[in-house]
Protein backbone atom coordinates (compact mmCIF):
# COMPACT_ATOMS: atom_id res chain seq x y z
CA UNK A 1 0.00 0.00 0.00
CA UNK A 2 1.07 3.27 -0.78
CA UNK A 3 1.06 6.11 1.73
CA UNK A 4 0.09 9.61 1.07
CA UNK A 5 3.32 10.83 2.09
CA UNK A 6 4.93 8.75 -0.44
CA UNK A 7 2.38 10.16 -3.08
CA UNK A 8 3.30 13.45 -2.48
CA UNK A 9 7.10 13.26 -2.38
CA UNK A 10 6.77 12.02 -5.61
CA UNK A 11 4.65 14.66 -6.47
CA UNK A 12 7.63 17.67 -5.28
CA UNK A 13 9.91 15.51 -7.10
CA UNK A 14 7.72 15.43 -10.10
CA UNK A 15 6.90 19.72 -10.31
CA UNK A 16 10.62 19.96 -9.01
CA UNK A 17 11.87 18.14 -11.60
CA UNK A 18 9.46 20.26 -14.23
CA UNK A 19 10.41 23.65 -12.85
CA UNK A 20 14.23 22.97 -13.06
CA UNK A 21 14.30 21.68 -16.80
CA UNK A 22 11.75 24.41 -18.06
CA UNK A 23 14.02 27.18 -16.66
CA UNK A 24 17.18 25.25 -18.28
CA UNK A 25 15.68 25.80 -21.32
CA UNK A 26 14.42 28.75 -20.75
CA UNK A 27 17.61 29.83 -20.13
CA UNK A 28 19.39 28.29 -22.98
CA UNK A 29 16.95 29.95 -25.15
CA UNK A 30 17.01 33.20 -23.81
CA UNK A 31 20.89 33.44 -23.61
CA UNK A 32 21.12 32.73 -27.14
CA UNK A 33 18.30 35.02 -28.21
CA UNK A 34 20.21 37.80 -26.50
CA UNK A 35 23.79 36.87 -28.12
CA UNK A 36 21.66 37.20 -31.88
CA UNK A 37 18.57 39.76 -30.85
CA UNK A 38 20.17 41.62 -28.16
CA UNK A 39 20.30 44.66 -29.87
CA UNK A 40 16.64 45.36 -30.92
CA UNK A 41 14.49 47.93 -29.51
CA UNK A 42 11.82 46.01 -27.85
CA UNK A 43 8.22 47.06 -28.11
CA UNK A 44 5.31 45.60 -25.43
CA UNK A 45 3.23 48.80 -25.56
CA UNK A 46 0.74 47.73 -28.07
CA UNK A 47 -0.68 43.97 -27.90
CA UNK A 48 -0.61 42.57 -31.26
CA UNK A 49 -0.51 39.29 -29.93
CA UNK A 50 2.24 36.43 -30.62
CA UNK A 51 2.37 34.64 -34.16
CA UNK A 52 1.29 31.37 -34.76
CA UNK A 53 4.57 29.73 -34.48
CA UNK A 54 4.92 31.26 -30.44
CA UNK A 55 1.43 29.91 -30.17
CA UNK A 56 0.57 26.32 -31.77
CA UNK A 57 2.25 23.72 -29.17
CA UNK A 58 3.60 21.58 -32.40
CA UNK A 59 4.59 24.68 -34.41
CA UNK A 60 6.54 25.42 -31.20
CA UNK A 61 8.33 22.07 -30.81
CA UNK A 62 9.16 22.09 -34.44
CA UNK A 63 10.85 25.84 -34.35
CA UNK A 64 12.55 24.91 -31.47
CA UNK A 65 14.11 22.05 -33.00
CA UNK A 66 15.24 24.07 -35.71
CA UNK A 67 17.38 26.17 -33.77
CA UNK A 68 15.30 29.59 -33.71
CA UNK A 69 16.33 30.99 -30.15
CA UNK A 70 12.56 32.34 -29.20
CA UNK A 71 10.53 29.18 -29.93
CA UNK A 72 13.38 27.38 -27.26
CA UNK A 73 12.04 29.73 -24.85
CA UNK A 74 8.66 28.99 -25.28
CA UNK A 75 9.38 25.15 -25.63
CA UNK A 76 10.85 25.99 -21.69
CA UNK A 77 7.26 28.30 -21.16
CA UNK A 78 5.18 24.64 -22.86
CA UNK A 79 7.24 22.36 -20.19
CA UNK A 80 6.59 24.78 -17.61
CA UNK A 81 3.04 24.48 -18.31
CA UNK A 82 2.97 20.96 -18.71
CA UNK A 83 4.21 20.60 -15.25
CA UNK A 84 0.91 21.28 -13.37
CA UNK A 85 -0.85 19.08 -15.73
CA UNK A 86 1.73 15.77 -15.48
CA UNK A 87 1.13 16.65 -11.17
CA UNK A 88 -2.50 16.25 -12.13
CA UNK A 89 -2.00 12.95 -14.25
CA UNK A 90 0.27 11.52 -12.21
CA UNK A 91 -2.68 12.03 -9.15
CA UNK A 92 -4.86 10.10 -11.41
CA UNK A 93 -2.36 7.30 -11.21
CA UNK A 94 -2.56 7.41 -7.57
CA UNK A 95 -5.84 7.56 -6.41
CA UNK A 96 -6.36 4.37 -8.73
CA UNK A 97 -3.55 2.60 -6.93
CA UNK A 98 -5.09 3.43 -3.68
CA UNK A 99 -8.99 2.19 -5.19
CA UNK A 100 -10.04 6.03 -4.53
CA UNK A 101 -12.69 5.98 -7.11
CA UNK A 102 -14.22 9.19 -6.17
CA UNK A 103 -10.81 10.77 -6.35
CA UNK A 104 -9.85 9.83 -9.41
CA UNK A 105 -13.23 10.91 -11.06
CA UNK A 106 -12.43 14.30 -9.56
CA UNK A 107 -8.97 14.24 -11.02
CA UNK A 108 -9.87 13.29 -14.44
CA UNK A 109 -12.68 16.19 -14.29
CA UNK A 110 -9.40 18.83 -13.44
CA UNK A 111 -7.07 16.91 -16.21
CA UNK A 112 -10.02 17.54 -18.30
CA UNK A 113 -10.23 21.36 -17.94
CA UNK A 114 -6.71 21.57 -18.08
CA UNK A 115 -6.12 19.12 -21.35
CA UNK A 116 -8.76 21.85 -23.22
CA UNK A 117 -7.62 24.69 -21.99
CA UNK A 118 -4.18 23.61 -23.79
CA UNK A 119 -5.48 22.07 -26.88
CA UNK A 120 -8.43 23.56 -27.62
CA UNK A 121 -8.91 26.66 -25.65
CA UNK B 1 4.51 64.60 -28.24
CA UNK B 2 1.12 63.90 -26.37
CA UNK B 3 2.86 60.27 -25.65
CA UNK B 4 5.99 62.09 -24.28
CA UNK B 5 3.93 63.57 -21.81
CA UNK B 6 1.79 61.22 -20.67
CA UNK B 7 4.80 59.29 -20.23
CA UNK B 8 6.52 61.98 -18.14
CA UNK B 9 3.00 61.78 -16.13
CA UNK B 10 3.85 58.16 -15.69
CA UNK B 11 6.92 58.65 -14.39
CA UNK B 12 6.44 61.54 -12.05
CA UNK B 13 3.55 59.01 -10.67
CA UNK B 14 5.33 55.97 -10.71
CA UNK B 15 8.34 58.16 -8.79
CA UNK B 16 5.97 58.43 -5.57
CA UNK B 17 5.53 54.39 -5.06
CA UNK B 18 9.53 54.12 -6.32
CA UNK B 19 11.02 51.32 -4.34
CA UNK B 20 14.15 51.15 -6.43
CA UNK B 21 12.65 49.89 -9.43
CA UNK B 22 12.63 52.94 -11.30
CA UNK B 23 15.37 52.61 -13.89
CA UNK B 24 13.30 52.85 -16.38
CA UNK B 25 11.61 55.75 -15.59
CA UNK B 26 14.62 57.97 -15.25
CA UNK B 27 16.39 56.73 -18.09
CA UNK B 28 13.11 58.12 -19.99
CA UNK B 29 12.50 61.25 -17.97
CA UNK B 30 16.28 62.12 -19.42
CA UNK B 31 15.27 61.39 -22.54
CA UNK B 32 11.58 62.20 -23.01
CA UNK B 33 11.07 59.45 -24.94
CA UNK B 34 9.31 56.15 -24.20
CA UNK B 35 11.16 53.66 -22.22
CA UNK B 36 11.24 51.28 -25.02
CA UNK B 37 12.56 53.11 -27.63
CA UNK B 38 15.81 53.67 -25.73
CA UNK B 39 16.95 50.75 -24.33
CA UNK B 40 17.69 47.36 -26.18
CA UNK B 41 16.43 44.13 -25.60
CA UNK B 42 19.58 43.18 -23.21
CA UNK B 43 18.69 45.91 -20.91
CA UNK B 44 15.39 45.56 -21.15
CA UNK B 45 15.76 42.02 -20.00
CA UNK B 46 18.13 42.87 -17.32
CA UNK B 47 15.98 45.49 -15.69
CA UNK B 48 12.95 43.03 -15.74
CA UNK B 49 15.46 40.23 -14.20
CA UNK B 50 16.71 42.16 -11.29
CA UNK B 51 13.03 43.76 -10.79
CA UNK B 52 11.26 40.01 -11.40
CA UNK B 53 13.52 38.82 -8.45
CA UNK B 54 13.02 41.66 -6.00
CA UNK B 55 9.04 41.24 -6.49
CA UNK B 56 9.37 37.27 -6.16
CA UNK B 57 11.59 37.68 -3.25
CA UNK B 58 8.86 40.10 -1.72
CA UNK B 59 6.07 38.02 -2.92
CA UNK B 60 7.64 35.09 -1.19
CA UNK B 61 8.18 36.84 2.03
CA UNK B 62 4.81 38.45 2.48
CA UNK B 63 3.13 35.62 1.19
CA UNK B 64 1.12 37.81 -1.73
CA UNK B 65 2.96 36.18 -4.70
CA UNK B 66 5.32 37.56 -7.20
CA UNK B 67 2.38 38.58 -9.71
CA UNK B 68 0.94 41.53 -7.52
CA UNK B 69 4.57 43.43 -8.43
CA UNK B 70 4.91 41.97 -11.40
CA UNK B 71 2.15 43.32 -13.09
CA UNK B 72 2.36 46.81 -11.74
CA UNK B 73 6.53 46.54 -12.39
CA UNK B 74 5.49 45.78 -16.49
CA UNK B 75 2.83 48.11 -16.79
CA UNK B 76 3.11 51.14 -14.54
CA UNK B 77 7.10 50.85 -14.90
CA UNK B 78 7.91 49.57 -18.03
CA UNK B 79 4.96 50.64 -19.91
CA UNK B 80 3.87 47.12 -21.04
CA UNK B 81 0.73 45.84 -22.46
CA UNK B 82 -1.59 44.57 -20.20
CA UNK B 83 -2.13 41.17 -22.13
CA UNK B 84 1.81 40.60 -22.06
CA UNK B 85 1.91 41.72 -18.45
CA UNK B 86 -0.73 39.43 -17.03
CA UNK B 87 1.06 36.74 -19.38
CA UNK B 88 4.43 37.02 -18.23
CA UNK B 89 2.79 37.39 -14.24
CA UNK B 90 1.39 33.89 -14.65
CA UNK B 91 3.96 31.46 -16.50
CA UNK B 92 6.23 33.35 -12.92
CA UNK B 93 3.50 32.48 -11.07
CA UNK B 94 3.55 28.22 -12.55
CA UNK B 95 6.88 28.42 -11.68
CA UNK B 96 6.92 29.78 -8.32
CA UNK B 97 3.92 27.58 -7.16
CA UNK B 98 6.21 24.01 -8.19
CA UNK B 99 9.13 25.62 -6.85
CA UNK B 100 8.12 25.83 -3.70
CA UNK B 101 5.75 22.26 -3.26
CA UNK B 102 8.79 20.42 -2.76
CA UNK B 103 9.83 21.94 0.50
CA UNK B 104 5.64 22.28 1.65
CA UNK B 105 5.48 18.86 1.28
CA UNK B 106 8.42 18.01 4.06
CA UNK B 107 6.49 19.62 6.23
CA UNK B 108 3.47 17.36 5.77
CA UNK B 109 0.67 20.18 5.81
CA UNK B 110 -0.60 20.39 2.46
CA UNK B 111 -3.83 17.98 2.37
CA UNK B 112 -4.44 16.70 -1.90
CA UNK B 113 -7.81 15.11 -1.70
CA UNK B 114 -8.98 18.74 -0.80
CA UNK B 115 -6.35 20.41 -2.80
CA UNK B 116 -7.97 18.33 -5.71
CA UNK B 117 -11.46 18.76 -4.68
CA UNK B 118 -11.01 22.27 -4.64
CA UNK B 119 -8.77 22.81 -8.26
CA UNK B 120 -12.09 21.30 -9.92
CA UNK B 121 -13.25 24.74 -8.90
CA UNK B 122 -10.33 26.99 -9.59
CA UNK B 123 -9.61 25.43 -12.87
CA UNK B 124 -13.26 26.01 -14.56
CA UNK B 125 -13.06 29.45 -12.74
CA UNK B 126 -9.41 30.36 -14.89
CA UNK B 127 -10.97 28.77 -18.09
CA UNK B 128 -14.04 31.73 -17.68
CA UNK B 129 -11.06 34.52 -16.26
CA UNK B 130 -8.90 33.57 -19.04
CA UNK B 131 -11.57 33.98 -21.79
CA UNK B 132 -12.53 37.32 -19.48
CA UNK B 133 -9.35 38.33 -20.45
CA UNK B 134 -9.00 38.34 -23.47
CA UNK B 135 -12.33 40.15 -24.11
CA UNK B 136 -12.22 42.92 -21.52
CA UNK B 137 -10.74 45.97 -22.10
CA UNK B 138 -6.95 46.67 -20.33
CA UNK B 139 -8.82 49.30 -18.45
CA UNK B 140 -11.13 47.18 -16.64
CA UNK B 141 -8.88 44.50 -15.76
CA UNK B 142 -6.49 47.04 -14.52
CA UNK B 143 -9.13 48.66 -12.18
CA UNK B 144 -9.94 44.81 -11.04
CA UNK B 145 -6.34 44.28 -10.44
CA UNK B 146 -5.68 47.74 -8.06
CA UNK B 147 -8.76 46.46 -6.14
CA UNK B 148 -8.32 42.89 -6.05
CA UNK B 149 -4.46 44.10 -4.93
CA UNK B 150 -5.65 46.25 -1.93
CA UNK B 151 -7.98 43.42 -0.57
CA UNK B 152 -5.01 41.21 -1.14
CA UNK B 153 -2.90 43.53 1.33
CA UNK B 154 -5.47 43.87 3.43
CA UNK B 155 -5.59 39.99 4.34
CA UNK B 156 -2.34 39.47 4.25
CA UNK B 157 -1.31 41.61 6.88
CA UNK B 158 -4.04 40.98 9.64
CA UNK B 159 -2.86 37.89 12.19
CA UNK B 160 -3.99 34.50 11.37
CA UNK B 161 -7.01 34.18 13.92
CA UNK B 162 -8.65 30.58 14.36
CA UNK B 163 -11.70 30.60 12.09
CA UNK B 164 -15.10 30.32 13.95
CA UNK B 165 -15.12 26.79 15.09
CA UNK B 166 -18.66 26.91 16.18
CA UNK B 167 -20.23 26.17 12.96
CA UNK B 168 -21.11 22.29 12.30
CA UNK B 169 -19.71 19.83 10.71
CA UNK B 170 -20.50 19.72 7.19
CA UNK B 171 -21.74 16.31 6.36
CA UNK B 172 -20.68 16.66 2.76
CA UNK B 173 -17.14 17.05 3.96
CA UNK B 174 -17.02 13.24 5.54
CA UNK B 175 -18.73 12.12 2.03
CA UNK B 176 -15.83 14.08 0.04
CA UNK B 177 -13.32 12.93 2.33
CA UNK B 178 -12.01 16.44 3.27
CA UNK B 179 -10.62 15.43 6.43
CA UNK B 180 -7.16 15.02 7.91
CA UNK B 181 -4.46 15.70 10.31
CA UNK B 182 -1.32 17.52 10.74
CA UNK B 183 1.47 17.35 12.85
CA UNK B 184 1.60 19.86 15.96
CA UNK B 185 3.58 20.59 19.06
CA UNK B 186 1.40 18.30 21.05
CA UNK B 187 1.17 15.36 17.99
CA UNK B 188 -1.03 14.90 15.13
CA UNK B 189 -3.89 16.81 15.13
CA UNK B 190 -6.95 15.79 12.57
CA UNK B 191 -9.50 18.45 10.97
CA UNK B 192 -12.36 18.25 8.50
CA UNK B 193 -14.12 20.88 6.42
CA UNK B 194 -17.10 23.00 7.34
CA UNK B 195 -19.03 25.12 4.77
CA UNK B 196 -18.09 22.88 1.78
CA UNK B 197 -20.41 24.91 -0.50
CA UNK B 198 -19.33 28.31 0.35
CA UNK B 199 -15.77 27.44 0.23
CA UNK B 200 -15.84 25.67 -3.30
CA UNK B 201 -17.51 28.87 -4.27
CA UNK B 202 -15.31 30.90 -3.05
CA UNK B 203 -12.52 29.28 -4.65
CA UNK B 204 -14.22 29.17 -8.32
CA UNK B 205 -14.12 33.21 -7.59
CA UNK B 206 -10.15 32.87 -6.87
CA UNK B 207 -9.82 30.71 -10.35
CA UNK B 208 -11.59 33.21 -12.02
CA UNK B 209 -9.54 36.38 -10.76
CA UNK B 210 -6.31 34.29 -11.38
CA UNK B 211 -7.51 33.93 -15.00
CA UNK B 212 -8.25 37.31 -15.81
CA UNK B 213 -5.21 39.24 -13.79
CA UNK B 214 -2.17 36.21 -14.32
CA UNK B 215 -1.76 36.33 -10.40
CA UNK B 216 -1.69 33.29 -8.39
CA UNK B 217 -4.21 34.93 -6.03
CA UNK B 218 -3.25 33.06 -2.91
CA UNK B 219 -4.65 34.87 -0.26
CA UNK B 220 -8.24 34.68 -1.53
CA UNK B 221 -7.32 30.98 -1.79
CA UNK B 222 -6.40 30.65 1.92
CA UNK B 223 -9.12 32.63 2.91
CA UNK B 224 -11.49 30.24 1.34
CA UNK B 225 -9.98 27.22 3.55
CA UNK B 226 -8.83 28.90 6.62
CA UNK B 227 -12.06 31.46 7.01
CA UNK B 228 -15.08 29.68 4.92
CA UNK B 229 -14.04 26.50 5.25
CA UNK B 230 -12.75 26.66 8.87
CA UNK B 231 -9.33 24.42 7.76
CA UNK B 232 -6.05 24.99 9.91
CA UNK B 233 -4.02 27.99 8.81
CA UNK B 234 -1.03 25.61 8.00
CA UNK B 235 -2.69 23.05 6.05
CA UNK B 236 -4.16 25.98 3.96
CA UNK B 237 -1.69 27.88 3.19
CA UNK B 238 0.21 24.74 2.11
CA UNK B 239 -2.84 23.33 0.19
CA UNK B 240 -3.41 27.38 -1.62
CA UNK B 241 0.58 26.85 -2.61
CA UNK B 242 -0.09 23.67 -4.02
CA UNK B 243 -3.49 24.66 -6.17
CA UNK B 244 -1.75 27.73 -7.71
CA UNK B 245 0.38 26.00 -10.02
CA UNK B 246 -2.97 23.86 -11.20
CA UNK B 247 -5.04 26.77 -11.36
CA UNK B 248 -2.70 28.84 -13.08
CA UNK B 249 -1.73 26.11 -15.79
CA UNK B 250 -5.34 26.03 -16.18
CA UNK B 251 -5.52 29.34 -17.81
CA UNK B 252 -2.09 29.36 -19.20
CA UNK B 253 -3.10 27.39 -21.88
CA UNK B 254 -5.85 29.69 -22.87
CA UNK B 255 -3.24 32.71 -22.89
CA UNK B 256 -0.79 30.58 -25.16
CA UNK B 257 -3.35 30.22 -27.82
CA UNK B 258 -4.38 33.71 -27.74
CA UNK B 259 -0.42 35.04 -28.08
CA UNK B 260 -0.33 36.79 -24.07
CA UNK B 261 2.71 34.78 -23.74
CA UNK B 262 5.39 36.26 -25.28
CA UNK B 263 9.25 34.53 -24.83
CA UNK B 264 11.37 37.05 -24.50
CA UNK B 265 9.37 39.07 -22.32
CA UNK B 266 8.56 36.09 -19.97
CA UNK B 267 11.85 35.26 -19.87
CA UNK B 268 13.25 37.26 -17.14
CA UNK B 269 10.35 37.83 -15.65
CA UNK B 270 9.88 33.70 -14.80
CA UNK B 271 13.46 32.93 -13.71
CA UNK B 272 13.61 36.09 -11.99
CA UNK B 273 10.49 35.76 -9.46
CA UNK B 274 11.11 32.05 -9.22
CA UNK B 275 15.08 33.09 -8.27
CA UNK B 276 13.56 35.98 -5.62
CA UNK B 277 10.94 33.69 -4.39
CA UNK B 278 13.34 30.88 -3.86
CA UNK B 279 15.47 32.86 -2.40
CA UNK B 280 12.48 34.39 0.36
CA UNK B 281 11.71 31.32 1.07
CA UNK B 282 15.17 30.58 2.79
CA UNK B 283 15.18 34.21 4.52
CA UNK B 284 11.19 33.42 5.65
CA UNK B 285 12.39 30.36 7.55
CA UNK B 286 14.79 32.39 9.71
CA UNK B 287 13.02 35.78 9.87
CA UNK B 288 9.94 36.34 10.21
CA UNK B 289 8.98 39.87 10.24
CA UNK B 290 5.69 41.33 10.91
CA UNK B 291 7.06 44.71 9.92
CA UNK B 292 8.19 43.77 6.47
CA UNK B 293 4.66 43.29 5.84
CA UNK B 294 3.29 45.88 7.03
CA UNK B 295 5.66 47.64 4.47
CA UNK B 296 5.25 45.72 1.88
CA UNK B 297 1.51 45.79 2.14
CA UNK B 298 1.54 49.85 2.17
CA UNK B 299 3.37 49.47 -1.08
CA UNK B 300 1.12 47.00 -2.59
CA UNK B 301 -1.93 50.09 -1.90
CA UNK B 302 -0.10 52.37 -3.04
CA UNK B 303 0.97 50.44 -6.56
CA UNK B 304 -3.03 49.71 -6.53
CA UNK B 305 -4.17 53.55 -6.69
CA UNK B 306 -1.53 53.72 -9.48
CA UNK B 307 -3.03 50.81 -10.92
CA UNK B 308 -6.59 52.37 -10.22
CA UNK B 309 -5.63 55.53 -11.57
CA UNK B 310 -4.17 55.15 -14.64
CA UNK B 311 -6.83 52.81 -15.54
CA UNK B 312 -9.33 55.65 -15.32
CA UNK B 313 -7.25 57.87 -17.53
CA UNK B 314 -7.08 55.08 -20.11
CA UNK B 315 -2.77 54.64 -20.11
CA UNK B 316 -3.11 51.05 -19.60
Amino acid sequence: MISDKQVESWIAVLLRSGVLLAAAVVLAGGVLYLAHHGSVRPDYHTFRGEPAEMREPGLIVREAFSGRPAAIIQLGLLLLILTPVARVAFSVAAFAVERDRMYVGMTLVVLTVLLYSLLAG
Amino acid sequence: MAFARDWCNLCCAAGRVSFGLGAGPRLAAESYDWPLTTMDTTVFTGILFVGSVVAGFLGALTGLGGGVVVVPLLTLAMGVNMHYAIGASLVSVIATSSGAAAAYVREGFSNIRIGMFLEIATTLGALLGAYLATRLPTSTIGIVFGIVLIFSAYFSSREPKAADAGQSIDPLAHKLKLEGSYPTGQGEESYRARRVPLGFGMMFGAGTLSGLLGIGSGALKVLAMDQAMALPFKVSTTTSNFMIGVTAAASAGIYLSRGFLDPVLAMPVMLGVLAGSLLGAKVLVRAKSRSIRIVFSLVVVALAIEMIYNSIKGRL
